[in-house]
């Protein structure tokens, strides 16, 4: 199946026309009412996370089926089996077992496995096995204690946490395929809107895919437990229209910029351990430690979505990290509250 | 039957002092009180364990707590789980195997007393270890001083460079000594049931308590030994300069993963096999007929243990296997509800056209069923491989095991104490303070885990110690934290219910319940050596066929 192509018809089974009647209804009533959440697994706006939803829905009817069923049975026999007070004393009829029924109950079970792994097979298959488009974008994602690096190898832009990639037209898809690797352990990219989560495991490359069909952030993080940090490793994902995102790599592409008037933070920058971690490009900072800083002023977040990207919040980050991210490997730089001053009036000028 | 207990000349002249009676509890190989003890350290560590939650629940009430820092939230979440799993559920199970099978296939003890001690002390000395490293870990720096690798300890994470210190090797060494005490009990129990069966006790004719207890015997000793090996892989890994699980230097991450949930998922099962036990004891007790389907409920449990040996790799969907792994492993998943619905409609089967009782442990047994239903269902949702990927690693998941943990294998335990306390005790647990336990736990129980679901349906993953605010979490976290809190009152309803009747309970009488299996034919406590004469069955329901002599079940055999 051609990635970007809807995936979500199953057939015509009279569970199926209930599972797609709930699904109707459901996203009628999610797309008039305001989001419950930015990260709702039941908002899918992208391939993946439309098949998987539409699965989930199918999936919820037939266990609701079931549960409405036993769970009436259970009742029943609680309320009219119990004991009462006019016959105690005599014992009920010991009745042993019923071959006819206990054969039922065995096959009918059976029969709704099959059905449910049929439709999972399906979904599986369209969601692991789409061929890449050749007009899809790479992008290498890999996993660090605890921020995200993005790397697109063909367009040789480096950024991190706030991935940016285009909008799909659902006619002539252009997905993106995310390449998946970890510099040390194991974290888990997931974007609920987008795709279900795939692991990011060193030594063992994963692959993940989407095509988002609007434009907007979406918001997700780390699934995966990987350090102190794990939970403030979050992620941005921004959905560009395919002008924006042609602009944007653009800009991505271009070196630092020079700025003479902030010249004493940039000595302070390139002369103290911050180049050991961290790479400004066109200058000497080439770090790989820690995130790529030569476009630091088009990001939204730092911290990896831990604060927002404001001097005030820049300033207290370099001074001591675990104000804002306790335990995160960046270290207190110890720097006079002057070459702070002046780093800070250097970072801003990175757009 | 009702001469089994014999008088001792002298062996009642006054109270023994306390030093010998500590020397007696320490030194003993009798299997009532191995597996007493058993139970009092597993119901120790339930209570550490539960303060544990506690604290991550404070933690989560809203975003941006700052009730405890990240460092100190880690370890809780895994101490949190490897208490629960390895030091309360393990053992409190086998506390009830040690006590119950004996006296229901009709032995004066297990086959190894000595090694059922050995086994005993060594599960003791792992929880010990596990908990010595609040003390002993402080290690390098930057080093935890308890474990926080999770309950997984998924490499790397337990590698030197990212863990160290000595914090991961007290786990390991925990994990794999009471791994080595769990082999030894699972030996004991098959070799107890296997040789030991009073005459006429025909494997056909056992209770099912003891058949799902040869079954989860049976299972433990082939999956614990996968985790053993990972355990001692990882030590040679972490100080011998192995690669096992090294990706650096060619060795895999994702090999650990295998090791751990091949005894991982069939571990699910040999925490919940003995409280299907329990369920088809009680059950057909309290419903006055007996079990619906015997040889199928057997079949099926052997079913589940051989199913559940091939579904390991469910929890790694999103490890990155391919479409036919992701495809195979969803099938054997489903397959496993269909024996386990087996057995939830045997029991309905046997409440059908019966006369139910509401004593304490039915209420239990009854939360159990439906309780154990929703799990079941919300399990063949995560084995949707797809559904998967969203579920897995969110709160969803973590709602679903713990139904599966809290709303089935502890409810059936306290089904299990408020049954057998008069056994064991000789006094009656309180019905009232019981029923007060019950329905407190029960709306804690579903306040917490029925709402928990709902933040991993909108994306909130597990282990993480604050969130953003916005997300639409926060009410929901927060009622999760309140359900948290009435659940912690009816634990302290219950051990309060253990102490008092413990001293001033009514008296109970060797057969409380008017039950048939063996155990209620001895007095209550039973004498040291069970049965004065050992017992002779013609049926599965002994006692119903003294009871009615006029009808006996060996009859229809």
């Amino acid at each position: 199946m051609q990635a970007g192509q809807p995936t979500n018809s199953f057939g015509r089974g009279p569970l199926l026309v209930i599972g797609s009647l709930i699904w109707r209804v459901s996203t009628a009533v999610a797309a008039t009412t305001s989001p419950l959440s930015p990260t709702n697994i039941f908002a899918p706006a992208s391939t993946p996370a439309n098949s998987i939803a539409y699965l989930s829905v199918f999936v919820l009817a037939i266990t609701g089926i079931i549960f409405v069923v036993v769970f009436t049975l259970l009742v029943y026999a609680i309320i009219k089996f119990r004991a009462r007070v006019f016959d105690a004393g005599r014992e009920p009829a010991q009745v042993y077992g019923s071959t006819q029924i206990e054969l039922a109950w065995t096959i009918i079970p059976i029969l709704i496995v099959i059905v449910l792994f049929l439709a999972t097979a399906r979904v599986i298959h369209a969601v692991q096995d789409a061929p890449e488009p050749a007009n899809a974008v790479e992008v290498t994602a890999i996993g660090h204690q605890y921020w995200w690096e993005f790397r697109y190898p063909k367009m040789g832009v480096v950024t991190a946490n706030e991935l940016h990639i285009p909008v799909s037209d659902p006619v002539n898809p252009s997905p993106t395929f995310l390449n998946l690797l970890s510099a040390d352990t194991d974290h888990s990219f997931w974007v609920p809107e987008l795709a279900g989560k795939t692991d990011l495991i060193p030594g063992h490359p994963n692959r993940m895919w989407m095509d988002p069909q609007r434009t907007g952030i979406f918001l997700g993080q780390c699934a995966q437990y990987c350090g102190v940090q794990h939970a403030k490793m979050l992620l941005r994902v921004s959905v560009d229209s395919p002008e924006d995102f042609a602009a944007w790599v653009r800009s991505q592409q271009q070196p630092a910029v020079q700025d003479a008037s902030v010249a004493a933070g940039r000595r302070v920058f390139e002369t103290t351990a911050c180049i050991n971690c961290h790479a400004v490009a066109g200058t000497n900072a080439n770090g790989r430690f820690g995130p790529d800083l030569t476009h630091l002023m088009s990001r939204a977040t730092i911290a990896s979505g831990a604060a927002q990207n404001t001097p005030e919040k820049l300033r207290l980050w370099i001074q001591d990290p675990n104000k804002i991210k306790p335990g995160s490997l960046m270290p207190a730089m110890q720097l006079s509250d002057a070459d702070l001053d002046a780093v800070v009036s250097y970072l801003e000028t990175l757009r | 039957m009702s001469s089994n207990a014999i008088t001792i000349p002298g062996a009642q002249i006054g109270e023994k002092p306390w030093v010998d009676t500590l020397h007696g509890w320490l030194t003993t190989v009798d299997h009532k009180r191995l597996g007493i003890l058993y139970i009092v350290y597993a119901l120790f560590f339930l209570v550490i364990g539960g303060v544990e939650a506690v604290i991550i629940r404070i933690q989560l009430m809203h975003a941006h707590n700052d009730f405890v820092s990240p460092q100190v939230f880690n370890r809780m979440f895994t101490m949190h789980g490897t208490t629960m799993i390895f030091f309360v559920a393990m053992p409190i199970l086998f506390g009830f195997a040690n006590y119950l099978v004996p006296l229901m296939i009709g032995a004066r003890d297990m086959a190894f007393p000595r090694l059922n001690a050995f086994s005993f002390w060594l599960s003791a000395l792992g929880g010990f270890l596990l908990y010595f490293s609040f003390l002993g870990a402080n290690g390098l720096y930057g080093a935890g001083n308890a474990p926080d690798v999770g309950w997984w300890a998924y490499a790397p994470l337990t590698a030197r460079a990212f863990s160290p210190g000595n914090s991961s090797d007290y786990w390991t060494l925990a994990v794999l000594v009471s791994g080595f005490g769990s082999i030894g009990t699972a030996i004991n129990i098959i070799a107890t049931i296997l040789c030991l069966r009073c005459p006429g006790m025909k494997l056909s004719r056992m209770p099912l308590l003891a058949w799902l207890n040869l079954v989860m015997a049976g299972m433990a000793l082939i999956t614990i030994t996968p985790l053993s090996a990972a355990q001692i892989m990882l030590l040679v890994d972490r100080y011998l300069g192995g690669h096992f699980f090294d990706a650096q230097a060619g060795g895999s991450a994702v090999l650990w993963m295998h090791f751990f949930w091949i005894f991982g998922h069939p571990e699910v099962y040999i925490l919940i096999i003995p409280c299907f036990a329990f369920m088809s004891e009680i059950i057909p007790v309290f419903s006055r007929k007996p079990i619906f389907g015997y040889p199928v409920m057997v079949a099926a449990t052997v079913c589940i243990a051989f199913v559940s040996m091939s579904v390991w790799a469910h929890h790694m969907f999103t490890v990155g296997m391919n479409s036919y792994a992701n495809s195979f492993f969803t099938i054997t998943t489903m397959a496993v509800g269909v024996p386990t619905g087996i057995k939830i409609f045997n029991w309905l089967g046997t409440m059908w056209g019966g006369k139910i009782q509401f004593k304490v442990p039915m209420l239990f047994c009854i939360g159990f069923l439906f309780q154990f239903l929703i799990a079941g269902l919300t399990g063949i949702m995560l084995a949707c491989a797809p559904f998967d990927w969203q579920l897995g690693l969110s709160y969803f998941v973590v709602a679903h095991f713990h139904y599966v943990i809290v709303g089935g294998i502890l409810f059936a335990l306290f089904a299990a104490f408020y049954y057998w306390y008069p056994k064991m005790t000789g006094r009656m647990l309180s019905e009232r303070l019981g029923r007060w336990h019950f329905w407190l736990f029960l709306i804690g129980f579903h306040l917490t885990f029925d709402l928990m679901h709902l933040p991993g349906l909108l994306g909130m993953p597990r282990r993480i110690y604050t969130y953003e605010p916005g997300r639409g979490w926060d009410t929901l976290n927060l009622l999760v934290t309140i359900g948290t809190f009435i659940q912690a009152i009816a634990i302290l309803l219950f051990v309060a219910n253990l102490v008092t009747s413990y001293f001033k309970g009514d008296k109970a009488s060797n057969d409380p319940w008017d039950a048939w299996t063996l155990e209620w034919s001895t007095s209550s406590p039973p004498p040291a050596y069970n049965f004065a004469s050992i017992p002779v069955v013609a049926s599965r329901r002994p006692l119903w066929d003294l009871k009615h002599p006029e009808d006996p079940d060996s009859r229809y055999e």
